[in-house]
C-alpha cells in the first residue's frame, strides 16, 4: 500500500492559507488610519461590503485549511479507504459543493446582524443609527461627523446609566427563576409521568385548556393585585418573579417526556426494597435525569432575560425596576431616543448576551437533547 | 359526496385524489363540530348523574351513619376527633372555622355586591370641619369583582372539603365495622411522602396555577361582560358595571361611533391567521431542508455549522430582533448596503406604508421571522431525520427512486407524520407571537383607514398585540378599554381552541398512529 500526497489537500491547503492572509488584510485595512489599498469608486461610498467580503474570504480560508488538516490526517490513516471514500464522493461533488456555498451564505446571514452590533457597539461618534459600519461617506464634508471607535460606549453604560441596576434585576430574577421553576416542573412532570391518580386526566386536559388563552390577558388584573400588595412599580422584581414561578407548572411537557422514558421497573424495583415514593424520586430518578434537570434550569434561566411585555407592564415606567429587556427597549422607544442611544445600546445587548451565549455554548448538547425530545413527543 | 373506499381510492387519478382529499377535509369540518358538541353534552350529562350519585350517597351517608356522622355534617371533622384522628379533625375544623370567619367578616359582602360590582361610586361628601367638599372613594368594583370570584373560589373549596369530611366517615365506619384499627396523624404525615406523594409533589404547583393562571382568566372572562376601563377603573374614576354581552357586540359591529369593529377584527385576524401559516410553514420547510444539507452525507464541519445556527438561540431574542429592526429601517445598514451595491437609488422604507396595505413590512415579518425560527427547526429536523429507518432509502434507491422521489415519499411523510403535534402547537404559538412583531415593527405601519378603533391599529398587528395596544394606551377618549381588550383575548381563545380541535382530529399521527411503526 503505497501513500500518495493528496493534491486536493495540498491545493486547498494554500487556497486556505491565501484567502484566510487576504481576509485578515482586507479586514485589517479598513482599521487602519492611513489605509494600505485604498479605493476610488463612485457607488462605494461605504465599506460595509469590503468587510463583508474581508470575513467572507478569512472564513473560507479558515475552512479549506480545516478540510485541508483533515484529508492529511485521514491520508495517514488509510489511503485505500480514502480511495472507496472519494470514489463514492465522486457523484455528488457537485452537489455538494452547492451544498457548501449555501451553507456558507447561511452562516453568513446569520452572523452578520451579531458581528455588526459588536463592531457598532464600539462606535462612539456618532451615536445614533447609521448607514455605514466604519467610514462616514460625509466626513470629508463636515469635521463633527468623522467616525470614532472606542470603549465609551461600556463606560456610559455602567457609570452614567440605570443599566448596571437593571442587570443586576434581571440576574437576581432570573438565578430564582432558575432555581424554583426547575423544582415545579420536575414536581409536575414527574408526578403526572409516574403517578396514576384520578384528576390525573381532567388536570392535563385542563391545563392543556388553560394554555389556550392567551398570557397577556391576565396581565391587567395581575398588575392590579400586585399593585395591591406592594409588588409591582418599584417592586416589580419580586412581583415578577412571583408572576413567572407561579405558572411554570404548566410547562411540564418536554420533561414529562423524558420522564415517561425511564423505565418503569426501576421504580417498581426500589419500591420492592422497601424505598417509599419519595426516596425512589430522589435516590433513582433525579441521578438518572441529569439531562432533563439541566435543560429545565437552561431554559428557566434564559427566559427572563427575553421578557418584555410582563416586565414593562408591571414595572410600569420605574426605570429602578426595569429588566434588562425593558430597559434597553426604551432607549430606542422614539427616533430621537435612538439618534442618541443607539451605539450603547448595542453595547448593552452585547453586555447581555455574552454570558448566556457562553452559558448556552457549554450547555448545547442539554439544551438539544430537550428541544428535539420535547418536539418528538408532542 | 361520494365516499370511496381504500381501493378505489387508489385507483383515482393524482388531481382527483387531491380534489377528493380537499373535498372530504371540508365535508369532515362540521361531523366534527357536531362530535365536538355531542362531547360537550356527554360530559354535560355525565357532570349531572356525578352530582346525582354524590347527593344520594350524602344522604344516605347521613341516614345509616351514627351519631358523630351526623354531628360532622355541621361540624366538619367532629368524627374524625371522637374516632381519635386528632390530625384530621383538627385540619377540617379549622378549615370550617376560617371559612365561616371570613365569609362573616369579608366574604359576605364582595359575595353581596357581586351582582352590582358596588353602588356607591367615588363622590364629595361635606367635610364640617374642614367645611369645604371633600372626594371620597365610594366601592371598589375591581376588588369587589376580584374578591367575589375568590370567594365563590372558595365556597366551592368548602363544599368540596365538607363533602370529603362526609366520606371520611363514612370510610372510618366501614373500617371500624370490619374491625380493623383507623390511620393514625402519622401514618397520615409518612403517606404524603409514599403513596400520597402525588399529593405533596402537586401542592406547589396546582396553588401557584389556581392563583395566578386560572384565577386571571377568570376574572378576564367576566371583566368582559362589564365596562372596566382606565376611565371606569372602579374606584379612583368610576365604578364599573355588568353590560351584558354589549362588548361582544360591539366587536361585531359595522359602526361604533364612527368605528368599523367589524372590520377591524376581521382584517386582523385574517393577518394573524396569514401570518401564523407563514411563519409556521417557511420555518418549517426551510429548517428541514437546512438540517438535510448539514446532515448531508459527505458534508464536513457538521459541528460548526449547527454551532453558528444555535449561536443564534442564545441570543435573547429582544436584542435580536431590536437590533434586526432598527437594520432595515431607512437609517439603516441594509438601506446602505443596497445603496451601496447601487440596487436602489433611494432608500427603501422597509416598515413604512409606501402602498397604503402595508405589505412590505408584512413580507419582511415573515422573512425575518424565517431567520429567527430556522435553528430550532434545524434542531428538531435534525434528531428527525436521523431516527428515519436507512432501510427505507436503501430499498428505494434499489428501486431507482431519485433524491426527490426519496424526500416526497419518505422523509416529508415521516416527518410530517412525527412533527404533526409540533406544527398545530407552533400555528398556534404563532397566532399569540406577540416579540416577533411587537419587537420588530410594534404592529406598524397605522392602518390610517382604522385609526379610531381602539389601540391604533397597525397593518401588522397581530390579535396580541393589538390587545397589548389596547391595554397600554387605548384611545385619548375613552381610555384603556379593558373590557375590549379581554373580548379579544376570548375570541382568541376560541379560534385557538377550534383550530386545535379540527386539526387534531385530522392529524395523521392521531389518526393512523401505526404508519410507521
Amino acid at each position: 500500500m503505497k501513500k500518495k500526497l493528496p493534491l486536493g489537500a495540498i491545493i486547498s491547503l494554500i487556497l486556505g492559507i491565501i484567502f484566510v492572509l487576504g481576509g485578515c488584510f482586507l479586514l485589517a485595512n479598513r482599521f487602519m488610519p492611513e489605509p494600505l489599498w485604498s479605493y476610488n469608486s463612485a457607488y462605494l461610498t461605504d465599506n460595509f461590503l469590503f468587510i463583508l467580503f474581508g470575513a467572507l474570504a478569512a472564513f473560507i480560508g479558515i475552512l479549506l485549511l480545516v478540510y485541508a488538516f483533515s484529508s492529511f490526517k485521514r491520508n495517514n490513516v488509510d489511503n485505500e479507504k480514502m480511495k472507496q471514500h472519494m470514489g463514492m464522493k465522486a457523484t455528488s461533488r457537485i452537489s455538494n459543493t452547492v451544498i457548501y456555498v449555501l451553507l456558507i451564505l447561511i452562516s453568513i446571514v446569520w452572523l452578520v446582524p451579531f458581528i455588526c452590533i459588536v463592531i457598532q457597539s464600539f462606535r462612539i461618534q456618532p451615536t445614533g443609527m447609521t448607514r455605514y459600519l466604519f467610514e462616514n461617506p460625509e466626513a470629508g464634508l463636515k469635521e463633527g461627523l468623522a467616525i470614532k471607535f472606542g470603549f465609551d460606549n461600556y463606560v456610559r453604560l455602567f457609570t452614567q446609566t440605570q443599566f448596571p441596576k437593571w442587570y443586576l434585576n434581571t440576574f437576581i430574577i432570573a438565578i430564582i427563576v432558575a432555581v424554583v421553576q426547575t423544582i415545579i416542573v420536575l414536581c409536575m412532570s414527574y408526578t403526572l409521568s409516574r403517578f396514576r391518580f384520578k384528576l390525573r386526566k381532567p388536570m392535563m386536559q385542563f391545563m392543556l385548556i388553560l394554555g389556550m388563552f392567551p398570557g397577556m390577558l391576565s396581565m391587567i388584573i395581575l398588575y392590579q393585585v400586585l399593585k395591591d400588595l406592594g409588588l409591582a412599580l418599584d417592586n416589580a422584581v419580586p412581583g415578577l418573579i412571583l408572576v413567572y414561578v407561579a405558572s411554570s407548572g404548566m410547562g411540564y411537557y418536554v420533561s414529562k417526556g423524558f420522564f415517561d422514558t425511564i423505565p418503569k421497573a426501576l421504580d417498581e424495583a426500589a419500591r420492592i426494597d422497601g424505598a417509599t415514593r419519595a426516596q425512589v424520586l430522589y435516590k433513582i430518578i433525579l441521578p438518572l435525569s441529569k439531562p432533563i434537570v439541566i435543560y429545565t434550569v437552561l431554559s428557566a434561566f434564559m427566559g427572563p432575560w427575553g421578557d418584555f411585555v410582563f416586565a414593562r407592564y408591571i414595572s410600569n415606567g420605574r426605570i429602578g425596576a426595569y429588566n434588562v429587556a425593558v430597559g434597553l427597549q426604551s432607549w430606542l422607544a422614539t427616533t430621537t431616543m435612538a439618534m442618541e442611544n443607539y451605539t450603547m445600546f448595542c453595547a448593552g445587548g452585547v453586555i447581555v448576551a455574552i454570558p448566556i451565549v457562553i452559558l448556552f455554548m457549554c450547555l448545547q448538547r442539554y439544551y438539544v437533547e430537550g428541544v428535539t425530545g420535547g418536539a418528538v413527543k408532542g | 359526496m361520494k365516499h370511496y373506499s381504500d381501493l378505489e381510492y387508489l385507483q383515482l387519478s393524482k388531481g382527483k385524489r387531491f380534489g377528493y382529499r380537499v373535498a372530504s377535509f371540508f365535508t369532515g369540518i362540521p361531523k366534527a363540530l357536531w362530535n365536538f358538541v355531542k362531547k360537550i353534552g356527554n360530559i354535560l350529562k355525565n357532570a349531572g348523574l356525578a352530582v346525582a350519585n354524590e347527593a344520594k350517597d350524602i344522604v344516605s351517608t347521613f341516614v345509616q351513619g351514627d351519631w358523630k356522622t351526623k354531628v360532622s355534617y355541621l361540624v366538619m371533622g367532629f368524627g374524625c376527633l371522637a374516632r381519635g384522628q386528632i390530625l384530621r379533625g383538627l385540619l377540617f375544623l379549622l378549615f370550617e372555622a376560617v371559612f365561616i370567619g371570613y365569609m362573616i367578616i369579608t366574604g359576605g359582602y364582595y359575595l353581596s355586591m357581586l351582582p352590582s360590582l358596588g353602588k356607591v361610586g367615588p363622590h364629595t361628601e361635606y367635610n364640617a370641619i374642614l367645611d369645604v367638599d371633600v372626594p371620597v372613594h365610594g366601592d371598589n368594583s375591581f376588588k369587589i369583582l376580584l374578591y367575589g370570584v375568590l370567594t365563590i373560589f372558595f365556597i366551592i373549596a368548602f363544599v368540596y372539603t365538607w363533602r370529603v369530611n362526609v366520606k371520611q366517615n363514612k370510610i372510618a365506619e366501614q373500617i371500624l365495622k370490619s374491625g380493623k384499627k383507623l390511620k393514625s396523624g402519622k401514618d397520615d404525615l409518612r403517606s404524603l411522602v409514599d403513596d400520597q406523594f402525588h399529593k405533596t409533589l402537586l401542592a406547589l404547583p396546582s396553588i401557584g396555577i389556581l392563583i395566578f393562571t386560572v384565577m386571571p382568566i377568570v376574572f378576564m372572562i367576566l371583566v368582559a361582560f362589564t365596562n372596566y376601563s382606565s376611565i371606569n377603573d372602579g374606584y379612583e374614576t368610576n365604578l364599573f358595571h355588568w353590560v351584558g354581552f354589549k362588548n361582544f357586540e360591539t366587536i361585531f359591529s359595522w359602526d361604533v361611533g364612527g368605528v368599523n369593529y367589524a372590520a377591524t377584527f376581521g382584517e386582523i385576524l385574517t393577518w394573524t391567521l396569514l401570518w401564523a401559516f407563514f411563519a409556521t410553514f417557511t420555518n418549517y420547510f426551510l429548517g428541514i431542508l437546512v438540517a438535510m444539507m448539514i446532515n448531508k452525507k459527505g458534508i464536513h464541519l457538521k459541528k460548526v455549522w449547527r454551532t453558528i445556527l444555535i449561536m443564534t438561540i442564545a441570543i435573547p431574542q429582544f436584542i435580536s430582533l431590536l437590533y434586526v429592526s432598527k437594520m432595515f429601517t431607512l437609517n439603516g445598514l441594509f438601506n446602505g448596503l443596497l445603496l451601496d451595491l447601487g440596487i436602489t437609488k433611494q432608500a427603501v422604507d422597509f416598515w413604512g406604508n409606501t402602498d397604503n396595505s402595508g405589505l412590505l413590512a408584512r413580507i419582511m415579518v415573515i422573512i425575518i421571522n424565517i431567520w429567527i425560527g430556522i435553528p430550532y427547526l434545524m434542531l428538531i429536523a435534525t434528531g428527525i431525520l436521523m431516527n428515519i429507518p436507512a432501510d427505507l432509502y436503501e430499498s428505494a434507491k434499489i428501486d431507482g427512486a431519485s433524491g426527490w422521489k426519496q424526500f416526497s415519499k419518505i422523509t416529508l411523510p415521516y416527518m410530517l407524520f412525527i412533527t404533526g403535534p409540533y406544527l398545530l402547537t407552533s400555528f398556534t404559538g404563532n397566532m399569540n407571537n406577540f416579540n416577533v412583531i411587537y419587537l420588530l415593527t410594534g404592529g406598524g405601519p397605522t392602518n390610517a383607514v382604522r385609526s379610531g378603533a381602539s389601540g391604533s391599529v397597525g397593518f401588522t398587528d397581530l390579535l396580541i398585540t393589538w390587545l397589548f395596544k389596547i391595554t397600554t394606551s387605548g384611545s385619548s377618549d375613552k381610555g384603556s378599554e379593558y373590557y375590549l381588550a379581554s373580548v379579544i383575548g376570548i375570541l382568541v381563545f376560541l379560534v385557538v381552541s377550534i383550530i386545535s380541535l379540527i386539526v387534531y382530529g385530522l392529524l395523521p399521527s392521531v389518526k393512523n398512529e401505526e404508519d410507521f411503526q
